[in-house]
């Protein structure tokens, strides 16, 4: 039984297609993450598990019950807010036990929960006070209290630590991963920030115009994207993707960038396909952090290149290189000293990197 | 020497603007008196004149202080001189026009509410639509719906009744309160009311308990708009109501007007005051939240 199921799910908002057959699955006390840039369409899926949007094609199922046209408060599901959505004449106890007492929760029940979760979230000292009298953290936590005290099948966030400041976002996100551990209850998650993702998710769903790019453990999005938008979106700075060519003789393949005169042997690489590589227009795709500065492993490959501009940025520094004619970018840590417009020897390894298609952009 | 030289020079400079900034305040001050007593005045003579008797005014001149406190044209203004035909006096028209007022300005708020609810956090089909005409609805002058609404008021069977009048204040004041509720809604982000759904709160529970507590602003923006505009009305009064059911500012131009003896100025001036009262008491009581619901919308928050 998965607890959530979507299957074949399309959205169109007038002519504009958000979502393009969707096919999603969880399963119970998973954390999945749906992360991508604004308007790949991650809230409205989220809104259409929520039942909050209607479905032009495709069926949503929780617990393998098929919820596509029930109620949102009939679907078993909460969700907490980018903007807290608190409502402002409530104090903070009647805003957590407002769903409570739509579903007619009987008034013990509703003060056992109540206490239960406010003591849970801190926030018991709270419960006489108004939205307007809470710190974006306290309003943040209420907000979690509201969704905790209707006991959910599934917990919907829709990037709710967008509004906090950069320090009471990491204490949240940790406060979030800890609710996980404790609760095991499944959730789905909005954001667009990709360490948010990471660190949360158990899984993560990258999307991009209206169709899931991949779905993966974070572990695996971030070694083998599948493709070169989630190559690019994952990672700070993101994955170098050179152009290139790739070329096979006697049993061995390399790589030989646009215009350079090296080739990178790239035969440990684990192709999906081995077949009709010889001559392949690829990209091939190196992280910053997978440039070393020292030669850290035997297979490490060693090549020469040109060090065009330095950012400082206190416990690493990032730096461009020239290579033949196409920018790469490698991450050090700062204690080492590189000068500027000279040849510099780095070591790639060739254990992390990915190839794609040049065509379909696709990871082969 | 140097810097000595150029500090009391700065001194001197400091001095001068000093002035200049005095001169300024001033001229300011006295540009603000004069406005002010510009506007006052009129009310000012109002006032004396309705406390002088018929004497004084023929004798003194238009500023002149009266008298005494002399309240005997205000009582003739409010409750007649006793005598039966041809005796005006707005007691009665007074409370024909509470009785207009209140319920128009309740019903004709709670459904702009309504309305700038469904058009801002249940959008439908061609919602948009239905508020640009709502908006016409702004510009179409007083004028241009006398006949059709002589019309449907005289097929309803309510013609020259207050129940007439209601009506006609509620659906004129309509386009104006849902835009006024249109444009609080939209500023309150529409995530309040997913959570509510969520939570399983209905269409009205949601109006009710959620968006109503927090639209005090705008609630007495709408309240002092359509009270203003209600009570003043005149066209509306003296085309759909004669006699017996007409609003205040009616009976208020049939008293000036039809003295058949000598012009009541005292008389007069007073049951103008009477009749701007009510409005002068909205003002000072909401006066406060008018201005705040005024801009609220353009905050986010």
């Amino acid at each position: 039984m998965k607890t959530l199921k979507i299957e074949e799910l399309s959205k169109n908002f007038g002519s504009t297609e958000v979502l393009r057959k969707i096919n999603l699955e969880i399963d119970e006390g998973n954390f999945l993450v749906l992360l991508g840039p604004s308007g790949c369409g991650k809230s409205t899926l989220l809104n259409i598990i929520a039942g909050l949007e209607t479905i032009n094609e495709g069926n949503v199922f929780i617990d393998d019950y098929n919820v596509s046209k029930v109620e949102p408060k009939d679907r078993n599901i909460a969700m907490v807010f980018q903007s807290y959505a608190l409502y402002p004449s409530m104090n903070v106890r009647e805003n957590m036990i407002f769903g409570l007492k739509q579903a007619k929760t009987s008034k013990e029940k509703i003060e056992e929960q109540l206490e239960k979760v406010s003591k849970f979230l801190q926030v018991d000292k709270l419960l006489e006070r108004k939205p307007s009298q809470l710190s974006g953290g306290q309003r943040q936590r209420v907000a979690i209290g509201r969704a905790l005290v209707r006991e959910p099948r599934i917990f919907l966030f829709d990037e709710p630590l967008s509004n906090l400041d950069a320090k009471l976002r990491v204490e949240m996100r940790r406060e979030i991963k800890k609710l996980h551990q404790q609760l095991k209850t499944t959730v789905v998650y909005v954001t667009h920030d990709q360490t948010e993702a990471m660190s949360l998710g158990t899984r993560i769903a990258i999307m991009n115009h209206g169709v899931i790019q991949q779905n993966d453990t974070p572990e695996n999005i971030y070694k083998k994207p599948s493709n070169t938008f989630v190559a690019d979106f994952i990672g700070s700075p993101s994955m170098n993707l050179i152009k290139g060519i790739l070329k096979e003789s006697s049993g061995e393949i390399f790589f030989t960038a646009n215009g350079s005169n090296f080739e990178i042997p790239v035969k440990r690489y684990e192709f999906k396909n081995k077949s009709n590589l010889d001559n392949k227009e690829v990209f091939f795709g190196i992280r910053p952090e997978h440039i070393y500065f020292k030669k850290s492993n035997e297979s490490d490959f060693e090549v020469t290149l040109r060090a065009d501009l330095s950012e400082y940025i206190g416990h690493e520094q990032i730096m461009t290189f020239d290579y033949a004619n196409q920018e790469i970018l490698a991450k050090f840590p700062s204690t080492i000293k590189i000068e500027l417009a000279k040849e510099t020897k780095l070591n790639f390894d060739i254990t992390q990197i990915s190839l794609f298609d040049a065509q379909s952009e696709e990871r082969i | 020497m140097q810097d000595s030289l150029k500090s009391s020079s700065y001194q001197q400079l400091e001095q001068k603007s000093k002035y200049t900034n005095m001169f300024l305040r001033w001229f300011l001050y006295f540009i603000l008196i004069l406005f002010a007593s510009y506007f006052i005045f009129p009310l000012y003579v109002m006032v004396v004149t309705s406390l002088k008797t018929m004497e004084e005014i023929r004798q003194g001149t238009l500023l002149s202080w009266p008298s005494g406190l002399n309240l005997d044209s205000w009582a003739v203004a409010w409750g007649g001189r006793g005598y039966g035909a041809g005796d005006t006096f707005l007691r009665p028209y007074f409370w024909n026009s509470i009785k207009m007022v209140v319920p128009a300005v309740f019903f004709s708020t709670f459904i702009g509410a309504m309305a700038g609810y469904v058009l801002t956090k249940w959008r439908f089909k061609g919602d948009k639509w239905v508020f640009l005409f709502l908006l016409f609805g702004c510009f179409i002058p007083y004028q241009a719906i006398l006949l059709p609404m002589a019309r449907t008021l005289g097929a309803l069977g309510i013609s020259n009744s207050v129940v007439g009048l209601v009506l006609v204040h509620t659906v004129y004041g309509i386009p104006f309160t849902t835009l006024f509720f249109r444009n609080f809604y939209v500023s309150i982000p529409t995530e309040l009311v997913k959570a509510a759904r969520i939570d399983g709160a209905g269409f009205f529970k949601i109006f009710f308990k959620i968006l109503l507590p927090i639209s005090a602003p705008i609630i007495v923006v709408t309240i002092i708009w359509q009270f203003t505009q209600i009570w003043n009305d005149f066209l509306f009064g003296s085309t759909f109501s004669f006699g017996e059911a007409a609003p205040i500012q009616v009976a208020l131009n049939n008293m000036v007007l039809s003295s058949t003896s000598v012009k009541e100025y005292n008389v007069d001036m007073a049951s103008a005051i009477i009749a701007g009262i009510p409005t002068l008491i909205v003002y000072v009581l909401a006066g406060k939240y008018f201005i705040r619901g005024l801009t609220s919308g353009a905050v986010k928050g």
